[in-house]
């Protein structure tokens, strides 16, 4: 059992009528990375605010790093980098100054080793050529590649970032997704907060699904794409499966058919006894798109006026 | 974080932009009066313009008179506005405070950064008085005029003038500490500045009302001219100790709340 890095319990938060987080326990451990995934508006961003003790919780709790927020938020926010929703900085200074300026401003962080800690962030983000051009200057990308510096200037044991790919063009989000492996890598946790399934398959080995501020998925990656018990067979003429495998097979399309049974190997004999041709085969696995539909589905009774996605 | 907050105050170029054109009255009713010759009667117009044409060493009084109605108001009202509601604005209150740099902290930062650009201003607008006072007029060696008629030395000028400036850096702590508080309350600086400048303008106005004259005694800009009973002879203690415990209240209150509501606040900007 490995510690918790980030635990909530029954953690709301109410802005008037609106439930914008309304009773989620995350439980991420050392070692994850995370990925919080959500529809815009669905609450991700208030989630990290009250991690951080921007915003405070309604009801409920929140445990950062063993420790609860935003009590001690002195001791443990110093090991832990974030990004917060957009990267922000001050525009008439370099970037160089800014993270100067923000280093200076809390604890944690020592002076005398700033400049090489300032100097390896902005190297390893992709930011050691600007000098000294004001953040005024900086493209979006550049301003969230100098964000993510800020984030990693403590060389933090957790990293929260929320929707870090924001304004970065393909390049930039492959190198942001290689840089987060890598520090995963070297040991650091990461959360990642997005509205994009595609980044969070990539890169997550565990995943929180976030629907009109419910959680209603929480699982490792792994298990939540484990394979179904059934075998995906590829073949030009699925009627025949059928005709052989009488009662096992669950479904058919042009070109495949869905067989009950977990070993493609007994499947493809009996298939091959019975003279169907097969061109594939494979254990048949949901994708992340298809469990993540099913879940937030699965809470469609809720009406507060978001649009909300109905089950079919 | 208050030296990182001082030195966000004084690195920003807008800060001594402010500061030079909040001179730029000062020196052009100088110019004005030195070529004219024309100064106004004595009870009429700023207190101590009509003494600097035969002592210019009253100028840096006369500055600050010019300047203390409207322009330094405005300033430090845009200044100490702009502390927490330009972070919010910017962004980068979110990231100051995950960093984190302390709720508490930080308001005691932008507070020391406020205070020290108000008493920064005030000195350089009395030092550029000083300035435009002996490149202007004539400077007496010996004795000038006070208000009630009886003569100063110098070094009671001196004496009289310092104590001024800082009796008017009080009284602008007063403008300081609503700006800063409205500044917890909003995030948009702008609407903290015209919040901290409304109350002024109403206070102002009140003060000439007679149906207001029951509240006079706690408007914030009261007593802000009592700096002028420093140069009676003797001094004239009275409206100025009033104006000190009158600013010592306000600040202490209004500190007080933007504290409060600063610590619990919700930051979604
Ligand atoms: N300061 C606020 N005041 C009122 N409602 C808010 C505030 N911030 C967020 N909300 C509401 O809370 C919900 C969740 O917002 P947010 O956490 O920003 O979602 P996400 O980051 O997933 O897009 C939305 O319905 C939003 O309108
Ligand atoms: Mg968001």
């Amino acid at each position: 059992m490995t510690a918790a890095v980030i635990a909530t319990q029954g953690l709301v938060k109410r802005y008037g009528q609106v439930r914008a987080v309304d009773g989620i326990d995350l439980d991420v451990r050392a070692g994850d990375v995370y990925g919080f995934l959500g529809a815009n508006g669905s609450g991700k961003t208030t989630t990290v605010r009250m991690l951080l003790g921007l915003v405070l919780p309604t009801s409920g709790e929140v445990q950062l790093l063993g420790e609860r927020m935003p009590k001690a938020a002195r001791r443990v926010l110093p090991r832990v980098g974030a990004l917060i929703e957009s990267p922000a900085a001050y525009g008439h200074l370099s970037g160089r100054a800014n993270l100067t300026l923000l280093d200076a401003a809390g604890p944690g962080g020592s002076r005398r080793t700033r400049r090489p800690r300032v100097d390896e962030v902005l190297e390893q983000v992709g930011l050691a050529g600007v000098g000294r051009r004001p953040v005024k200057a900086y493209s979006l990308g550049m301003r969230q590649r100098l964000g993510l510096a800020g984030a990693l200037l403590r060389r933090p044991e957790l990293l929260v970032l929320d929707e870090p790919t924001n304004g970065l063009d393909p390049q930039g989000i492959h190198e942001v997704r290689d840089l987060l492996l890598e520090l995963h890598r070297a040991g650091t946790t990461v959360f990642l907060s997005s509205h994009l399934l595609a980044e969070v398959e990539q890169l997550c080995s565990r995943v929180g699904v976030l629907d009109r501020g419910r959680l209603v998925l929480q699982d490792d990656l792994a298990t939540l794409t484990a394979p179904t018990g059934a075998t995906v067979v590829e073949t030009p003429d699925p009627q025949r499966v059928r005709a052989a495998l009488d009662g096992r097979v669950l479904s058919t399309d042009g070109v495949r058919a869905i067989v009950r049974g977990a070993d493609p190997a007994e499947v493809n004999a009996a298939l091959v006894a019975a003279g169907v041709p097969v061109t594939g085969l494979a254990l048949q696995r949901p994708s992340l798109e298809e469990v993540v539909l099913a879940a937030a589905g699965g809470s469609a009774d809720r009406v507060d006026g978001t649009e909300g996605r109905t089950r079919r | 974080m208050i030296a990182v907050e001082l030195s966000k105050m004084f690195r920003r170029p807008r800060t001594w932009v402010t500061i030079g054109l909040l001179n730029g009255l000062p020196v052009l009713v100088a110019v004005l009066l030195a070529l004219t010759d024309l100064a106004p009667r004595p009870g009429e117009g700023p207190p101590f313009l009509s003494a600097v044409l035969t002592n210019g060493t009253l100028y840096p009084l006369a500055a600050l008179a010019i300047v203390l109605p409207l322009f330094l108001p405005i300033a430090v009202a845009l200044i100490a506005g702009d502390a927490v509601a330009g972070e919010a604005q910017a962004g980068t209150l979110r990231y100051l405070l995950a960093r984190p740099a302390g709720r508490t902290r930080l308001l005691v930062a932008k507070l020391v950064s406020v205070f020290a650009f108000v008493l920064v201003t005030v000195l350089v607008v009395a030092a550029v008085g000083y300035l435009v006072g002996q490149v202007f007029f004539e400077v007496q060696p010996l004795g000038g005029t006070a208000l009630s008629g009886t003569s100063l030395t110098p070094a009671q000028i001196a004496g009289r003038t310092v104590l001024s400036i800082g009796y008017v850096t009080v009284s602008m702590l007063g403008v300081a500490a609503f700006a800063l508080f409205f500044s917890t309350l909003t995030d948009s600086p702008l609407a903290a500045m015209i919040g901290a400048l409304a109350v002024l303008i109403a206070s102002s106005l009140l003060f000439t009302l007679d149906a207001a004259s029951s509240i006079a005694p706690y408007l914030p800009t009261r007593y802000w001219l009592a700096f002028v009973d420093f140069f009676r002879d003797p001094i004239l203690w009275r409206d100025i100790v009033r104006g000190l415990a009158l600013q010592a209240v306000y600040v202490a209150v209004l500190l007080g709340a933007a504290w409060a509501n600063f610590a619990t606040k919700d930051i979604t900007s």
